[in-house]
Protein backbone atom coordinates (compact mmCIF):
# COMPACT_ATOMS: atom_id res chain seq x y z
CA UNK A 1 0.00 0.00 0.00
CA UNK A 2 3.14 2.54 0.42
CA UNK A 3 4.38 1.55 -2.97
CA UNK A 4 1.06 2.54 -4.18
CA UNK A 5 1.18 5.87 -2.18
CA UNK A 6 4.55 6.87 -3.55
CA UNK A 7 3.82 6.27 -6.78
CA UNK A 8 0.73 8.41 -7.02
CA UNK A 9 2.52 10.64 -5.13
CA UNK A 10 5.31 10.90 -7.26
CA UNK A 11 3.07 11.79 -10.49
CA UNK A 12 1.31 14.34 -8.62
CA UNK A 13 4.88 15.72 -7.51
CA UNK A 14 6.20 15.24 -11.54
CA UNK A 15 2.99 17.17 -12.98
CA UNK A 16 3.57 20.04 -10.20
CA UNK A 17 7.48 20.57 -11.02
CA UNK A 18 6.79 20.32 -14.76
CA UNK A 19 4.16 23.13 -14.16
CA UNK A 20 6.13 25.49 -12.07
CA UNK A 21 9.17 25.46 -13.93
CA UNK A 22 6.88 26.19 -16.95
CA UNK A 23 5.21 28.85 -16.07
CA UNK A 24 8.64 30.36 -14.73
CA UNK A 25 10.18 29.85 -18.04
CA UNK A 26 6.94 31.79 -19.54
CA UNK A 27 7.24 34.63 -16.72
CA UNK A 28 10.74 35.59 -18.14
CA UNK A 29 10.19 34.93 -22.04
CA UNK A 30 6.41 36.69 -22.27
CA UNK A 31 7.01 39.81 -23.63
CA UNK A 32 3.66 42.30 -21.38
CA UNK A 33 2.68 42.65 -18.25
CA UNK A 34 -0.63 41.39 -19.26
CA UNK A 35 0.81 37.96 -21.01
CA UNK A 36 2.86 36.94 -17.60
CA UNK A 37 -0.15 37.06 -15.66
CA UNK A 38 -0.62 34.03 -17.32
CA UNK A 39 1.89 32.34 -15.80
CA UNK A 40 1.83 33.83 -12.99
CA UNK A 41 -1.46 32.09 -12.88
CA UNK A 42 -0.73 28.76 -13.96
CA UNK A 43 2.12 28.85 -11.13
CA UNK A 44 -0.40 29.69 -8.70
CA UNK A 45 -3.01 27.40 -9.77
CA UNK A 46 -1.23 23.78 -11.39
CA UNK A 47 1.64 24.08 -9.42
CA UNK A 48 -0.08 24.22 -6.01
CA UNK A 49 -3.16 21.84 -6.98
CA UNK A 50 -1.01 19.01 -7.59
CA UNK A 51 2.14 19.21 -4.90
CA UNK A 52 -0.65 19.59 -2.18
CA UNK A 53 -2.70 16.71 -3.79
CA UNK A 54 0.50 15.06 -3.82
CA UNK A 55 1.31 15.77 0.13
CA UNK A 56 -2.29 15.50 1.15
CA UNK A 57 -1.92 11.33 -0.63
CA UNK A 58 0.87 10.84 1.74
CA UNK A 59 -0.47 11.83 4.86
CA UNK A 60 -3.36 10.01 5.36
CA UNK A 61 -6.22 11.63 7.38
CA UNK A 62 -5.44 13.75 10.08
CA UNK A 63 -5.07 17.51 11.41
CA UNK A 64 -1.97 17.57 8.17
CA UNK A 65 -4.40 17.41 5.72
CA UNK A 66 -7.06 19.86 7.40
CA UNK A 67 -4.05 22.40 6.91
CA UNK A 68 -2.84 21.57 3.53
CA UNK A 69 -6.56 22.30 2.25
CA UNK A 70 -6.42 25.08 4.08
CA UNK A 71 -3.64 26.52 2.35
CA UNK A 72 -5.15 25.33 -0.86
CA UNK A 73 -8.68 27.46 -0.51
CA UNK A 74 -6.61 30.31 0.69
CA UNK A 75 -4.40 30.55 -2.30
CA UNK A 76 -7.00 29.26 -4.84
CA UNK A 77 -8.98 32.84 -3.42
CA UNK A 78 -6.38 35.19 -3.19
CA UNK A 79 -4.57 34.20 -6.44
CA UNK A 80 -7.31 35.28 -9.02
CA UNK A 81 -8.04 38.47 -6.62
CA UNK A 82 -4.36 39.97 -7.07
CA UNK A 83 -4.17 39.26 -10.53
CA UNK A 84 -7.16 40.93 -11.36
CA UNK A 85 -5.57 43.94 -9.50
CA UNK A 86 -2.64 44.13 -11.00
CA UNK A 87 -4.04 43.86 -14.58
CA UNK A 88 -6.93 46.71 -13.53
CA UNK A 89 -4.23 49.25 -11.76
CA UNK A 90 -1.46 48.25 -15.27
CA UNK A 91 -4.89 49.28 -17.39
CA UNK A 92 -5.47 52.49 -15.32
CA UNK A 93 -2.18 53.73 -15.58
CA UNK A 94 -2.18 53.45 -19.68
CA UNK A 95 0.27 50.02 -20.36
CA UNK A 96 -0.42 49.34 -23.66
CA UNK A 97 -0.36 45.74 -24.81
CA UNK A 98 2.32 44.60 -26.80
CA UNK A 99 0.20 44.81 -30.57
CA UNK A 100 -2.28 46.91 -29.96
CA UNK A 101 -2.69 50.67 -31.30
CA UNK A 102 -3.03 53.34 -29.06
CA UNK A 103 -5.84 54.70 -30.19
CA UNK A 104 -7.96 51.56 -29.82
CA UNK A 105 -7.11 50.85 -25.88
CA UNK A 106 -9.41 52.09 -23.57
CA UNK B 1 11.12 12.49 -3.87
CA UNK B 2 10.63 15.58 -1.88
CA UNK B 3 14.45 16.47 -2.64
CA UNK B 4 13.58 16.59 -6.06
CA UNK B 5 10.40 18.83 -5.74
CA UNK B 6 12.42 20.99 -3.63
CA UNK B 7 15.29 21.16 -6.31
CA UNK B 8 12.08 22.51 -8.85
CA UNK B 9 10.68 24.92 -6.50
CA UNK B 10 14.16 26.42 -6.46
CA UNK B 11 15.05 26.58 -9.96
CA UNK B 12 11.99 27.91 -10.84
CA UNK B 13 12.44 30.51 -7.88
CA UNK B 14 16.46 31.50 -9.18
CA UNK B 15 14.19 31.79 -12.76
CA UNK B 16 11.78 34.36 -11.00
CA UNK B 17 14.61 36.25 -9.41
CA UNK B 18 16.01 37.11 -12.93
CA UNK B 19 12.60 38.44 -13.47
CA UNK B 20 12.30 40.65 -10.33
CA UNK B 21 15.83 42.09 -11.75
CA UNK B 22 15.21 42.45 -15.07
CA UNK B 23 11.49 43.95 -14.94
CA UNK B 24 10.80 47.20 -16.47
CA UNK B 25 7.47 48.25 -14.61
CA UNK B 26 6.22 48.00 -11.14
CA UNK B 27 3.79 45.80 -11.97
CA UNK B 28 6.33 43.07 -13.54
CA UNK B 29 8.02 43.50 -10.27
CA UNK B 30 4.80 42.89 -7.74
CA UNK B 31 3.47 39.96 -9.91
CA UNK B 32 6.82 37.91 -9.82
CA UNK B 33 7.09 38.91 -5.50
CA UNK B 34 3.40 37.30 -5.44
CA UNK B 35 4.34 34.28 -7.46
CA UNK B 36 7.60 34.01 -5.47
CA UNK B 37 6.22 34.16 -1.97
CA UNK B 38 3.58 30.95 -3.57
CA UNK B 39 6.41 29.29 -4.44
CA UNK B 40 8.14 30.32 -0.78
CA UNK B 41 5.10 29.10 0.67
CA UNK B 42 5.31 25.37 -1.33
CA UNK B 43 8.60 25.07 -0.37
CA UNK B 44 8.31 25.58 3.58
CA UNK B 45 5.29 22.58 3.52
CA UNK B 46 7.92 20.22 1.25
CA UNK B 47 10.69 21.02 4.07
CA UNK B 48 8.68 20.18 6.64
CA UNK B 49 7.71 16.98 5.02
CA UNK B 50 11.34 16.01 3.58
CA UNK B 51 13.12 16.29 7.43
CA UNK B 52 9.70 14.52 8.73
CA UNK B 53 8.68 17.69 10.83
CA UNK B 54 5.04 18.85 9.44
CA UNK B 55 4.45 21.37 11.82
CA UNK B 56 6.21 23.89 9.57
CA UNK B 57 2.63 24.17 7.89
CA UNK B 58 1.61 26.64 10.58
CA UNK B 59 4.19 28.74 8.79
CA UNK B 60 3.31 28.27 5.58
CA UNK B 61 -0.34 29.36 6.27
CA UNK B 62 1.01 32.17 7.70
CA UNK B 63 3.45 33.30 4.71
CA UNK B 64 0.54 32.92 2.50
CA UNK B 65 -1.80 35.10 4.36
CA UNK B 66 1.09 37.93 4.98
CA UNK B 67 2.07 37.64 1.13
CA UNK B 68 -2.02 38.24 0.08
CA UNK B 69 -1.78 41.44 2.57
CA UNK B 70 1.37 42.85 1.45
CA UNK B 71 1.04 42.27 -2.29
CA UNK B 72 -2.33 44.64 -2.28
CA UNK B 73 -0.92 47.02 0.51
CA UNK B 74 1.75 47.91 -2.11
CA UNK B 75 -0.47 47.70 -5.32
CA UNK B 76 -2.40 50.48 -3.31
CA UNK B 77 0.43 52.45 -2.24
CA UNK B 78 1.50 52.93 -5.49
CA UNK B 79 -2.11 53.46 -6.78
CA UNK B 80 -3.10 56.66 -4.69
CA UNK B 81 0.28 57.12 -3.33
CA UNK B 82 -0.80 56.77 0.55
CA UNK B 83 -1.93 53.95 2.72
CA UNK B 84 -5.72 55.00 3.59
CA UNK B 85 -4.00 57.96 5.84
CA UNK B 86 -6.66 60.71 6.54
CA UNK B 87 -6.60 63.99 4.23
CA UNK B 88 -7.45 66.89 5.96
Amino acid sequence: MEFIKDIITGIFFFIGSMSIIIGACGLIKLPDVFSRIHAAGMIDTGGTAFFLLGMIVQSGWSLITVKLILIGIFIFFTSPVTSHITANLARQKKIIPVGKKIGKLL
Amino acid sequence: MYLAALIACGISGILILIRIILGKTTFDRVLAINTLGTIIVIGIALHGFYTGRPEFLDIAIVYALINFIGTVAVLKLFSTGSLGDIKK
